[in-house]
Order: C-alpha cells, then sequence, then structure tokens
C-alpha cells in the first residue's frame, strides 16, 4: 500500500488529492472534487507526463533560435534527456510552426515539433 | 508617414501584442477601415513571443498553445485582413486636438519622428516587471541581476543564458516558469525566495516548475545582501517576520552567479498619463466605462495595459471588446453624434469595490451604451473560502452568489443584464463584495493557501 499526496495541476483550484496504490497496483484517488482531477491522480502516480517546451539553435544564426514543443506529453523521467538532446541540434531556415524538428525524441515515439515560423 | 491618407487613421492602436492584434481584428470586423498598429518591437505578438511555453488559448481555442503559437492566431489573421502596422516603432506622445481627434507623434529609423492623426486612440501597451525587489537590497550593483522576463527573452529568443547559478526572488509565475526554463537549459537553479507566506503564483506552476525538478520554494525569505563587485557571487537569504522584516540569525548564504526578479506587473502608462488620462492607483491602468473608455473620450484601454490579467484569453476577449467600441466611437462621430464620453462617474451609474473587492474593471456604466449584458472582472483583496459574492444596487442587495474559493491571483468576473439594471429605480451606484455566512461578523478564513 503506498500513499501519495498531490496538487492537482489541472486548473486553479489546485486540489490535494490524496493517492493510494494497493499491492495489486489498483490506484484510487480523493481529495478531488471533479473527474478530471482523478484522471490527473491515476496517471501522475502510474505514468507522469509532461509537455516539454524548448528552444533549438538555428544554422548561420546568432541573435535568435526556434521555439519547439513535444507534439504530445512525455514521461516525465525523460525531460531532462529530451533537452539534452535538442540541445545538440541546429535546424536550416525556412521552418513552419508545426515542422517536425525531430522525429521521435529519446525513444518516446513523439516528436518534437517546431511553435514558430521563421522564414 | 508618406502621404496625407496615411497621415489620417480612424483608430490608432499603441502597442502589437495580445490586446492590440485583437483589438485591431475586432475593430475591423466592426466596420472601421483605417486601422493601424504601432508596435515598439521588431515584431508583432508582444511578450507572447518570449512566452514558449504551453498553456495559452485553453478558453478561446480549447486546446493548449504555446505563446508564438496563441499570438500566430491572431497575427496571421491580421495579415489576412491586411490591417497595417509598423514595427520597431515607438509612441512618443499622444495629444488631443481641439476638434477630439487625436495627435500622435511617434518614431522609427526610416521614417524618423512622424505625427498621425486618429480619430480614436486604443491603449494596448502592456505591463512591464516591477523593478522594485532590486531597489531595497543593499550591496553592489554588479552584473547578474535580471528580471525574470528580461531573462525569459535572453533564453527563449535570442538563445543566451545569463548565467549556470541561479536564485530567483519573487515566486509570481514568470520566476517559476524562468526557474524551470534555467534548469532545462543546464543551470542550476539553487532557491526561489518568496517574501509573502504564499506563493504569487499559480499552484500549478508551482508542482510543474519547482517540485519537478526540486527546486525549493523558500516562502517568508528575502535577499538582504547580494556579494560580489562586479559580477554575483552570492545572496544572502534570510527568513522574515510577519512585519516582512528580516529575522537576525536567519541569514543563509547561497553562492550564484545570476539573481533573478519576479516581483509583479505593472501597467505601462507614461503615455496614458500625458495625454491625462485618469490613473486607478489599485490597478495603476486607467479608470474604464463600460466600453472600455477612459476618461478622454475616445481613447480606449485593454489588456494589461488597463490591469494586470492571469490568462491571455481575458486579454483577448476584453480587446475586442475595446476594439469593438472604439469603432462605434468613430461610427458616431462620423454621423456627429456628440458622443459623451469617457468614464466620468458621473455621466452614469458607478461601481464600486465593496468590501473584499480591490477593484472593479470598469467602474462606471452608461445604460445608453449598454449591450444586453455586461461583464465585470474585479480581483480579491485576500484569499477567501465558501463565502458569497454579492451585488448591491444603491443599498439593496440583489444578487448573491456562493463561491467555494476566491484568491487575489485569479482574475473574476460577473455578468450583470442591462435589464435588471434598467428596471431598477434611480439606479445610481452598483458595489460588489464578499460576504461570508453569518455576516457582519468574522472576516473570512484566509489561513489554508498559506501553509502551501
Amino acid at each position: 500500500m503506498d500513499e501519495r499526496e498531490l496538487i492537482c495541476i489541472n486548473c486553479p483550484l489546485g486540489c490535494v488529492l490524496t493517492v493510494n496504490t494497493d499491492k495489486e497496483g489498483t490506484v484510487s484517488v480523493s481529495g478531488n472534487t471533479c473527474p478530471r482531477g482523478e484522471a490527473y491522480g491515476r496517471t501522475e502516480v502510474t505514468d507522469p507526463r509532461r509537455t516539454v517546451t524548448s528552444t533549438v539553435r538555428i544554422q548561420g544564426e546568432r541573435e535568435r533560435v526556434l521555439p519547439v514543443k513535444t507534439a504530445a506529453a512525455i514521461p516525465k523521467g525523460k525531460i531532462m534527456e529530451c533537452v539534452e538532446e535538442l540541445g545538440t541540434i541546429a535546424v536550416k531556415l525556412p521552418v513552419t510552426a508545426g515542422d517536425v524538428i525531430v522525429k521521435d525524441i529519446v525513444g518516446t515515439g513523439i516528436p518534437v515539433i517546431a511553435t514558430k515560423s521563421f522564414e | 508617414m508618406g502621404n496625407a491618407e496615411e497621415r489620417r487613421q480612424d483608430i490608432l492602436i499603441i502597442g502589437g501584442g495580445p490586446a492590440g492584434l485583437a483589438a485591431a481584428l475586432s475593430a475591423r470586423e466592426a466596420g472601421a477601415e483605417r486601422v493601424l498598429i504601432l508596435e515598439r518591437d521588431r515584431e508583432l505578438g508582444g511578450i507572447l513571443n518570449q512566452c514558449i511555453h504551453n498553456g495559452f488559448g485553453l478558453h478561446t481555442f480549447r486546446e493548449e498553445l504555446t505563446g508564438p503559437e496563441y499570438a500566430a492566431r491572431f497575427t496571421e489573421r491580421v495579415l489576412r485582413e491586411n490591417i497595417p502596422f509598423l514595427t520597431d516603432t515607438i509612441v512618443v506622445g499622444v495629444e488631443r486636438m481641439e476638434n477630439g481627434r487625436k495627435l500622435v507623434t511617434a518614431m522609427n529609423r526610416e521614417r524618423g519622428m512622424f505625427e498621425i492623426e486618429a480619430e480614436a486612440v486604443i491603449l494596448a501597451m502592456g505591463c512591464r516587471e516591477r523593478p522594485r525587489g532590486a531597489l531595497n537590497i543593499p550591496g553592489f550593483r554588479p552584473v547578474g541581476i535580471y528580471s525574470a522576463g528580461t531573462a525569459q527573452r535572453y533564453v527563449n529568443i535570442q538563445g543566451r543564458m545569463p548565467g549556470r547559478e541561479v536564485v530567483v526572488l519573487g515566486s509570481g509565475d514568470i520566476g517559476l516558469i524562468m526557474a524551470r526554463r534555467m534548469t532545462l537549459e543546464g543551470a542550476k537553479v539553487k532557491a526561489v525566495a518568496e517574501l509573502m507566506p504564499y506563493s504569487g503564483g499559480l499552484r500549478r506552476n508551482i508542482v510543474q516548475c519547482l517540485e519537478d525538478f526540486g527546486i525549493p520554494l523558500k516562502l517568508s525569505h528575502t535577499v538582504v545582501h547580494i556579494s560580489g563587485r562586479e559580477r554575483v557571487s552570492g545572496v544572502t537569504l534570510a527568513r522574515v517576520d510577519e512585519n516582512r522584516r528580516p529575522i537576525a540569525g536567519t541569514e543563509e548564504y547561497i553562492s550564484c552567479d545570476t539573481l533573478l526578479l519576479s516581483c509583479g506587473l505593472v501597467p505601462e502608462n507614461e503615455l496614458s498619463r500625458s495625454l491625462g488620462v485618469t490613473i486607478n492607483p489599485v490597478t495603476s491602468g486607467p479608470f474604464v466605462n463600460e466600453s472600455l473608455e477612459t476618461n478622454i473620450p475616445g481613447v480606449f484601454a485593454c489588456g494589461n495595459v488597463l490591469h494586470v490579467h492571469d490568462l491571455v484569453d481575458y486579454v483577448s476577449e476584453e480587446a475586442a471588446a475595446a476594439g469593438k467600441h472604439a469603432a462605434a466611437y468613430v461610427r458616431a462621430r462620423e454621423r456627429k453624434e456628440n458622443a459623451v464620453g469617457g468614464a466620468d462617474a458621473s455621466a452614469g451609474i458607478r461601481l464600486r469595490a465593496g468590501r473584499g473587492i480591490r477593484y472593479t474593471v470598469p467602474c462606471a456604466l452608461r445604460l445608453s451604451h449598454l449591450e444586453e449584458s455586461q461583464l465585470i472582472r474585479f480581483r480579491v483583496d485576500d484569499v477567501y473560502r465558501e463565502v458569497s459574492l454579492c451585488v448591491y444596487f444603491n443599498d439593496t442587495r440583489v444578487e448573491s452568489r456562493k463561491k467555494r474559493v476566491m484568491a487575489p491571483g485569479e482574475m473574476e468576473q460577473i455578468r450583470l443584464k442591462k435589464e435588471q439594471m434598467e428596471s431598477f429605480h434611480d439606479l445610481h451606484t452598483i458595489t460588489l463584495c464578499i460576504e461570508t455566512e453569518k455576516d457582519g461578523g468574522k472576516e473570512a478564513d484566509a489561513s489554508w493557501m498559506k501553509e502551501n
């Protein structure tokens, strides 16, 4: 039996959730005010994920960088690995927002895409 | 500007950030032909360009966008509508002409100093970071002290890191977001110190930006000394008492090369003041009426220059209203209707911030100019739980809504129906206030959030 206290990040209410995981791995959430809170509590203890936003360098440019994001949330434990890989990249212009910059970031199967267009 | 036609505008918008863009689009949609946006930076979009994190647009677009993506939704429409704009252009003065039009003086590299006449002006200059955090700290002024927003610009737009070992003073959202951002870029963020016993930032940001990365949040702490002569070499933190005074003996030295300040935002109203716009000392933004028009007829305000918002979605919505009202003002002037104007409280119904309410926007309503319902935005002055938000018409309570939780960090809103106002005899004052169950008695309990 494992008990964790979490603050729900879905909305500004910031409910304090208590999440219990029993021996069979069954998760129960209390303290939430809405179904989204329950879903957050559940994934947060089983497979916590975050969308990562960062920048990558642009070839031949020293005064500006390209903002990017993971197209979906990636496992929380892979965040630092993800930004380290992004640090090794320099893209060629032009780039349009939505263009895939990395097809599969650190083996998550999730692409990293540009969030801004540059000519 | 070049030719005489360009020199005369229906509506001139000062600022090409989220407020200016939404105002321009709605003014055009409402039929204003000659609309011009003046933007100080090198591109449209304002501060959104450096806010590369996500979480924007949930209300407007029902999806989570990053700042640049949210900005693009509006700039693309501005381009499609062929709404003219000038970037790298700064407005240095706005005056009222005798005929009621406004004379705007601007400058840029290409044209030097130039003047534009406009029927209406929309103030959309946004806000700037409060520098106060730095001023009370003794020590030299070494390199390495930045406002969080300045650091954000360096990192997210220019790709430069201000430093490697960081302490953040102030736990506003930009400070929290920069603590995470600097960490992702390889810096070590050693602590976020907050003078107050609770954070000024959203709880979700405390979780996502600090707890995810094990960054300590030191509540009731401040910086009492900055070490280093040429470059910051460390800061000394100390715990503060309930009067926010440092407690001797609690000092703790942290070595670092960078101190970021995130101590709040202040609307940027120098131009408004020089034009004679009356400023509300509570918001540091103009007093406005139901049309978001200031005390000067034909001068409108929206977005963070009016009051600091938490959500850009609300900025866009407010600015769209300002654009529409400005277009209506221009039409009325064309028809030679002398629009009686301004947020002069004597001209209509006064909106009063009662107990527990810091301010309301707008602060005056003209029945003749109301649409079917009127949106009132406001903030409370403390954290309240299980209270009622009450509306009084003169001395009569006409509405009471239960609220589970209200906090100063979250902007609130309420809609009032025109019909209800019209049918109330001799309505001169509307008061918003917070009441507890057994009212007149105990103040609402504000302790829960301070544990945070």
